[in-house]
Order: C-alpha cells, then structure tokens, then sequence
C-alpha cells in the first residue's frame, strides 16, 4: 500500500484492502498472546482528535495503538482540550507540534480529515467525517466477512458475494465506505432503502437499488443493516418508525427467510426493535460482536501501514526519500 | 531475511541475479542432517527442542530439520514460524508486511528454542526474533541454526550451528532454494 | 494639449473595431485617430486592445461591517486591476443598504475609489423579506438597481408589490432566485459528485422555480427584471423563452459559472462553494451558450471575498462566495474565444451591463470625442499564472488560483485620470 492517509477507502484499492486484511490476521494473533503487544510504533506517538464524540471508536483505535507500542494522546469534543473558539486548522497544527505523528480525526462535517491533510505532516485518518465515510469501519466488516468465509471453508474470495446494505443510505459514512469496500472486493451491492433514504444519485457507484427488502432478502449472502436515527423522522423523510420497521427492518419473520447461509451485520449501536428484531442480534448468523471485535486487529493493521516504516536517524519518521537499507 | 526483501520488493523491486552455485541441493541436505546430529549432541538428546523457523527461508529448513532429528531420536519435534516484521529496528520507506501469520502455539517457558534461519547476515533480523520470542514465554535457552553465515555482524550475535561459512562483498546477495542450492549473486535494480 | 494618449492599440466598442489610438483630457476622450501625440503622459498600447471601461453588475465590497474581507478601497483597487471602471456594490452590508442613511455612507466611502461604485440598495427592510425598503428615498440618491442578493425574496406577493411600486421610479429590481424550502441545508450543486461526497445538495430547482416565478410576476406587473447569476440550464431557458414573448427581462451569469463545474468540490475545498452552486458540465455548456446567444446580457463577478480562516472552516459551514474582479475578463476570453467574437464578449461585460445598470451615460459609451474617459487597455495574448497572494483583494478566495490564464490588462483610465498603468495600480 502506497497511502500517506486513509481519508476513504478508495485510498486502498483492492490490492491495499488485501493488505491490510492479512496484516490484520496478524495482528489477531498479537492480540491472542498472553502480553497482546509489539513493538512495531514504539516512539510513535498517534492522537485521537474527535471533534464528535464516540467512546467506542475512539477506544478501539487507542488500543490498537497501545498494542503496538505506540504513545497515545488523547482530544477529545466537551473536553476543554478541544477549545470551542479555535480553528480546525490551529487545534491540529498544535497537536502535531506536540509530537503527533498520526492523526485519527471524527468530525460532523464531511471532508475535515482531508482538509486537514493540506495542514499538517502528520498521518491523518478518517474516523468518521460527517456523511462522507468511515473507511476502518468498512475494513473491519470486510475482515469478519472474510473470517466467516474462511471458516466456512468457502475460501477468502469476494467475487460474486450478494450483499445487501439496507436503511439510511444516504446520510450513511459506513454505507459509503462500504460499497466502497464490497465492491473493490468483486461483491456485488444492492441498496435496500425508501427514495426518501437514498443519495439523490448513485450513478458510478456499481449498485442496484431495491426499495422492497422482501424482493432481495431471499438472495442475499450479507445482510447489512444501517443505524435508523430519530431525526429522520422531523425532517419529512419518513412518516414513523412503525412504518420503516414494517417495511425495512429485519424482523423475525425476515429473519426465518434469510438464505440459511447469509451473516447479519451492524456497524453498531443498534436499534433493537426498529432496523433490527431485538434476538436477532443474538443468532448464530449474526455477526455482530465479532466485528466489534475485529475492530482493534483491523485498526492495527492501519496504524502499522502509515507509520510502521521505521525511522531515519534523527529518530523522526521516514518522509519519503530513499535510505540506507538494513538487514 | 529482512535484506532480501527490501531490495526485492518495491520501491527498490530489485531481481536476483545469480552467479555462482556455493552448495548443491545435495550439498544442503548433508548440511541439514550434519546440523541435526550437532543440535542432538549438544542439547543430549531432543526432549525440551523446539524448532522455530523465521520466516520466510528459515522455515523450510526447520521443517526439514525436524524431519531429521525425528529420524535421529524416534520423537517428533515441535516446529513453529516466526515472522519479526513487527520487532524490526530498520530503516526504510514503506513497512515490510509479515509474510505470513507467526504461529508459536505453545509456551515457551523452560525449553531449549532452536532458531533456525537460511542466511545470517546483519545479525539484525535475529536480535528482532530474541525479541519477539519474549513475549512467548521464559525459555531455558535459545540457539541459532543457519544453512549459511555470510559475515558483516552489525550486532553482537554468533551461530550455534552453521551450515557454511561464505565470506561475501556486502552489496552482494546470497539465496537459498529448495531446487537450486545456494546461489551467490547480486540485486540488479531496473 | 491631452492629459495622456493611449497609442498603438485596436479600439472596440459597440460601433466596430478599427486600428487607432486614443487621446484624453480633462477627463473625457479628446481624439480618436491614428498617429495622435501629445505632451502628456503616453501609455503604451501596442498589441492591445483599448475598449471602454468594463462594469460589474455585481460585487461585493464587503464595508460596511466585514472590512476584515474587504473594503471598497481594497475592492475598488481589485475592479480597477481587472480592468473596471465601475462596479455595484451589493447591499448585503451590515448595516445592509436599505435607507438613504446607508446609501449616503456607502456613495461618500466610495468617492475615493479608483473606480466608480454605485450603490444598489435593498428591497425589503433588513433583506428579511417582509416589508418594502423604501425604494423611492434611495432611488432619490441616485440608487437605480435593488436586490436583496445573498437571498431570494421569498414570499410571492411581496415580490409583486415590490415590482409594481418600482415601476415609476425609473428602476431595476434584481433577483437572487433561490427559494429557501428547496434549497434548505444545501452546500453544493445536488447531484452525482454530492451524493458521492456525502454534502446535502442544492437542486437546480431551487434556482428555477424563483426564476418562473419571477417570470410570471414579470409578466403579470410589466415591471423591469434581472436575473442574478445564473447558473442552471434550465434557467437559461426559461429566461430565453420569456425575452422571446417581449418580456422585460435581464439576466447574467459569472465567469466561475462559465468555467467550473460541481467536480471542483471532490476536494473539499470551500474556495470553490459559491451560492449559487458550481454545476454540472452541462449547465455550464448551456450558460456559455446563453451568452453566445443574447439570451443572457451580461457576465457580472459576483465577486465574495471571505478571509482565509473562514475558507478554511468545514466545507458546510464556511460562507459561500469566490473573487472575481482580477480574473474576470481572462477567464470570459479564455472560455469564451472561440465561440464568441471579441466586441460581443466586451459588449457582456461592458456596455449591456452599463445600460442595465442604469450607467449609460457614464460608461460603457463608444469611444469618441466629448464620452466620459473611462476606458480599459488589456494585452488579449498575454499569459499569467493567478497568486493569491498577489491579489489586490484583501481576501484570497480565488477558485482560479495557480491557473494559467490568457489576457490580461495593461492599463486602465478611470475619468480621464490612469489608475492602472503597466499592470500596476497607481495608487
């Protein structure tokens, strides 16, 4: 992998997403061991900056750098070291002038980790801005859906997978991400959603579009279910939620047509009862918790591609000319 | 061995180029059986041996190293893979990506590690396996087995076991394979 | 004896083009003709072409109350670089230009410009689109055209009262058509590259359904109406069909929309987010055939200056806006060359928006003996690459920066007196 940043998952491609998937099994291994670290980033030191609050995120990504050694620092929204008044720009100048040689950023707004890649030296990695993308998110399903392959016996090839990404499409960072990822993978995507919950345009995307969940559940081998937010409904996208339960949620009686092979997935946290029956989550074809799991080895195997390069002699990182080569 | 991948793959996506065969694959296999003998003699027999291979070239040889003390001693001898991408003090552009998954399913605590590698070169790789090997547990001893020493120690590490003593030009390159042998040679960069 | 003399150029105006050179004094043009010398100061205008004065339709000057941006002296300074020799400045002020008291302020600061500023006021109090400013008070003072730009007036029959009360005053009321329901929360053009970017889109409907809207009140009150900025294909259309029924409408369009589309955005650069939105390829196709085609007037800057810190905020929340004055006239050559001729691509953006502005008789004039010396002198070949930095704004929000663009002004002649020579703002 060639990329300084992971801004979105097209920064990968598919050779790049092959990459950090098998550094990943790695990683795995790592974090199975009685003492779970390396010393891969030790004298790295990688800041979370979340401009929005996520605990769960910003935890995982904090433990995949404890696991490989490196120091952390720690910006967190409503905390005062996230002054209101300052600039995006002056907040991450500052931070790498603290020693930051990764950035991990969240923000409501989309394109903020790019823009701030035009700022700083540092290695910027998207967690999440605004609709935009959620690219480590996407990652770490595609990895459980690899394991859940691999254990199958079914091989660790994509091609030809039916996946199914149903709800809120169109304010969705993970749904981007993750046609994104399934379809650099050779999965072919269908969106399940109401036009009212779709992008105005998903021209160049490489999908299909259903609005009927029941014309396309039958068929498919990973059901993706979205986070439905309250707010959708004030905004006159959808009159309630009884009304998308009814239509789009995964309820048991879905549940009971699923092909008996197909995973049920969630990027977390879930709404029992309104995209998803509440013991749905529990069966065996979820495999929800797993990639909540995954998520630190995957976020790992990142932090490893940007920063575990090594380091020329002033102990700085490598910023990109040839060096004395080592054995 | 770290070296050979860093000129082989990219930026640097160097080829080997061959110039002279040091040992035959014949020549390999007396070495392996001869280091086998030396690894029962020194240690008094297999009983606490565990064999673990660093990847990538260490671990064919491991495999068959196991294959013949098995032979020796009548008791199979563990063997593991260990990949050091991850306790590398080295410099360079890009990470080097482990090769594949290192696999030491057992505690190590109180046993008598063989690591067993084709080229020692550096040194640097296998002070990055001591490492690594510490966070699988105390072991009562590790040695060092390798096909090939071809000099330039950057670090204070010496083998156990030596296949071959090779004196070489630093920027040269030595390779070994199942098929050919040992081959010296050097990296053209295109 | 002239106060200087323009020699070596190609004079075009609205009565043709011919080889001549030009002679100035007491501040209106004293000679026209070939082999002219004088004792006075004699600006070279070999290889260029001397037409008259440019005039903005639409520029934001930002004082009072963002001087931080710019002010008029700054703005003035920019307009007179791009080879302006008047420009209006836009009321969305703070105070906004809604009473004389404003607009005396606003005329008395822009005395001292290097170019002339005229003053368009507001059409509803505070631009809240609720009640009439008074238009007849500021019309008094000499303000000829009224928007409240920034925003559409929204509600349907306060429009219709505003275009009847103007009427008699001789007037032009301005439309800034966005209706606010559709366009809610939109940051960018609605379509493939803001689905695909994830940033809630502005649809082309929103800006063409005020402009049928307005069409139809057009229609309904016979008032005179100009379309603001432009930037829908079936904008362009709709305004075409109704010049075609004899209806009293203008409109224009700006040098950005004329050459950059919505894929501008792909890096979240909110130097490139401009209310109304850049546009599809298509869109901005059938802007430039509009032009070509008369079915719009005038090519008008719009030019926002926003500080750096602003332009540097998230992209949905950073102000709307982009410079223009500098680069406005390269960019309508570059983009327009080869489907326009030259005296229809002046005509744009001198003399139609004089006379749409009311300025007839100061600028935009033909240039010959007794006009008003208000004259621009651009070198049509030469290449230059846009610097920020460089800029005579006091902003840098500049969607062209780092671009290479042909045609640049040498010389410009504000009231007989040069404040541009060699490129180079005199003062």
């Amino acid at each position: 992998m060639s990329a300084t940043h992971l801004i979105s998952v097209s920064d990968l491609g598919k050779e790049g997403i092959d990459d950090v998937m098998r550094l990943a099994d790695s990683f795995v291994e790592v974090s199975e061991r009685e003492i779970p670290r390396v010393p891969a980033l030790r004298g790295r030191t990688v800041a979370t900056v979340f401009f929005e609050d996520s605990t769960r995120t910003r935890l995982s990504f904090e433990a995949a750098a404890k696991r490989l050694s490196a120091d952390t620092m720690t910006f967190a929204a409503g905390s005062s070291s996230l002054n209101k008044g300052e600039s995006i720009r002056d907040t991450v100048e500052t931070i790498e002038a603290l020693g930051a040689d990764a950035m991990i950023i969240r923000h409501k707004s989309a394109g903020v980790p790019l823009q701030v890649t035009r700022w700083v030296g540092s290695r910027v990695v998207n967690a999440g801005d605004g609709w935009h993308e959620h690219p480590t998110q996407a990652l770490l399903d595609l990895y459980t859906v690899r394991q859940a392959l691999l254990r199958r016996g079914d091989g660790e090839s994509f091609a030809g997978l039916r996946v199914g990404i149903v709800g809120d499409v169109k304010h969705s960072r993970v749904a981007r991400s993750g046609v994104l990822g399934f379809t650099a993978m050779g999965a072919s995507v269908t969106l399940v959603a109401p036009p009212t919950l779709l992008p105005p345009s998903v021209e160049g995307w490489g999908v299909e579009v259903s609005h009927r969940l029941d014309d396309v559940l039958a068929g498919l081998d990973v059901v993706y279910l979205l986070r439905l937010q309250a707010e959708r409904m004030t905004e006159a996208l959808l009159p309630s939620l009884r009304e998308y339960t009814a239509n789009w949620g995964l309820t048991r009686a879905r549940a009971a047509a699923l092909s008996p092979a197909a995973l049920v997935m969630h990027p977390g946290p879930m709404n029992r009862g309104v995209e998803i029956a509440a013991e749905i989550a529990d069966l065996p074809c979820s495999v929800i918790t797993r990639q909540v799991a995954n998520g630190v080895a995957v976020r790992m195997a990142v932090l490893f591609m940007l920063l575990g390069q090594g380091r020329n002699d002033s102990g700085r990182p490598e910023s990109g000319q040839e060096a004395p080569v080592d054995a | 061995m770290a070296e050979r991948e860093r000129m082989l793959t990219p930026p640097r996506g160097g080829v080997f180029v061959a110039r002279a065969q040091v040992m035959s694959p014949d020549d390999v296999t007396r070495v392996i059986t001869r280091i086998g003998h030396e690894i029962v003699e020194r240690n008094h027999g297999v009983g606490e041996v565990v064999l673990v291979g660093l990847q990538t070239g260490g671990v064919p040889i491991a495999r068959r190293l196991a294959r013949v003390l098995g032979e020796i001693s009548g008791t199979e001898v563990p063997v593991g893979s260990l990949d050091v991408a991850f306790y590398r003090d080295d410099i360079g552009l890009r990470p080097v990506l482990p090769e594949a998954v290192t696999d030491i399913p057992w505690d190590l605590s109180g046993r008598t590690v063989v690591l067993v590698d084709d080229v020692l070169f550096t040194g640097r790789t296998v002070r990055a396996a001591l490492n690594a090997l510490a966070d699988y547990g105390r072991a009562r001893r590790i040695q060092l087995a390798v096909m090939v020493d071809r000099g330039h120690r950057e670090v204070p590490i010496r083998p156990d076991f030596v296949g071959k003593n090779l004196p070489t030009r630093r920027d040269e390159m030595v390779d070994v394979d199942e098929e050919k042998g040992v081959m010296l040679g050097d990296v053209v960069v295109p | 004896m002239p106060d200087l003399v323009l020699v070596g150029g190609t004079v075009v105006d609205a009565s043709g083009t011919r080889r001549a050179d030009v002679a100035v004094s007491g501040g209106l043009i004293a000679a026209v003709g070939l082999g002219l010398d004088g004792t006075g100061m004699v600006l070279d205008a070999g290889g260029c072409i001397v037409c008259p004065g440019l005039v903005d339709l639409h520029t934001h000057l930002r004082q009072p109350g963002n001087e931080e941006a710019e002010s008029i002296e700054t703005g003035s300074r920019a307009a007179a670089l791009g080879g302006y020799t008047a420009v209006v400045a836009m009321p969305n002020t703070d105070p906004p230009v809604d009473s004389a008291a404003v607009v005396r302020e606003v005329q008395e600061l822009g005395r001292a410009a290097l170019c002339q500023v005229e003053v368009a006021g507001a059409i509803t109090v505070g631009r809240a689109g609720e009640r009439l400013a008074p238009l007849a008070e500021m019309a008094e003072l000499g303000v000829r055209l009224f928007t409240d730009d920034g925003a559409g007036v929204q509600d349907s029959r306060l429009m219709r009262r505003a275009l009847e009360y103007s009427l008699p005053l001789g007037v032009t009321l301005a439309q800034h058509c966005e209706d606010a329901g559709l366009a809610a929360g939109g940051h960018m053009n609605e379509g493939e590259w803001s689905s695909r970017l994830g940033i809630p889109g502005l649809p082309a409907e929103a800006e063409e359904l005020m402009v049928m809207r307005d069409i139809a009140l057009a229609r309904l009150t016979g008032a005179r109406l100009h379309f603001l900025h432009l930037s829908t294909a079936g904008s362009v259309a709709m305004v075409a069909a109704a010049k075609g029924a004899g209806l009293a409408v203008t409109a224009e369009a700006t040098p950005h929309h004329l050459s950059l589309t919505d894929a501008e955005l792909a890096g979240y650069d909110p130097v490139f987010k401009v209310n109304p939105p850049l546009r599809t390829a298509k869109d901005v196709a059938a802007v430039r055939r509009g032009l070509a085609e008369g079915a719009i007037d005038a090519i008008a800057t719009d030019h926002a200056p926003h500080s750096q810190e602003a332009k540097e905020a998230p992209l949905d929340q950073a102000p709307p806006g982009m410079l223009g004055l500098e680069t406005a006239l390269a960019v309508a050559l570059s983009e327009l060359g080869e489907d326009m001729e030259m005296a229809r691509i002046l005509a744009a953006m001198s003399w139609k928006p004089a006379a749409i502005a009311g300025l007839s008789g100061t600028q935009g004039g033909p240039v010959a003996p007794g006009n008003p010396a208000n004259l621009c002198v651009f070198d049509p070949r030469q290449r230059w690459t846009v610097e920020p930095a460089r800029l005579a704004s006091r902003s840098r929000n500049t969607p062209f920066a780092g671009r290479q663009l042909t045609g640049r002004v040498r010389h410009t002649i504000r009231a007989g007196e040069p404040v541009v020579v060699d490129g180079e703002a005199r003062r």
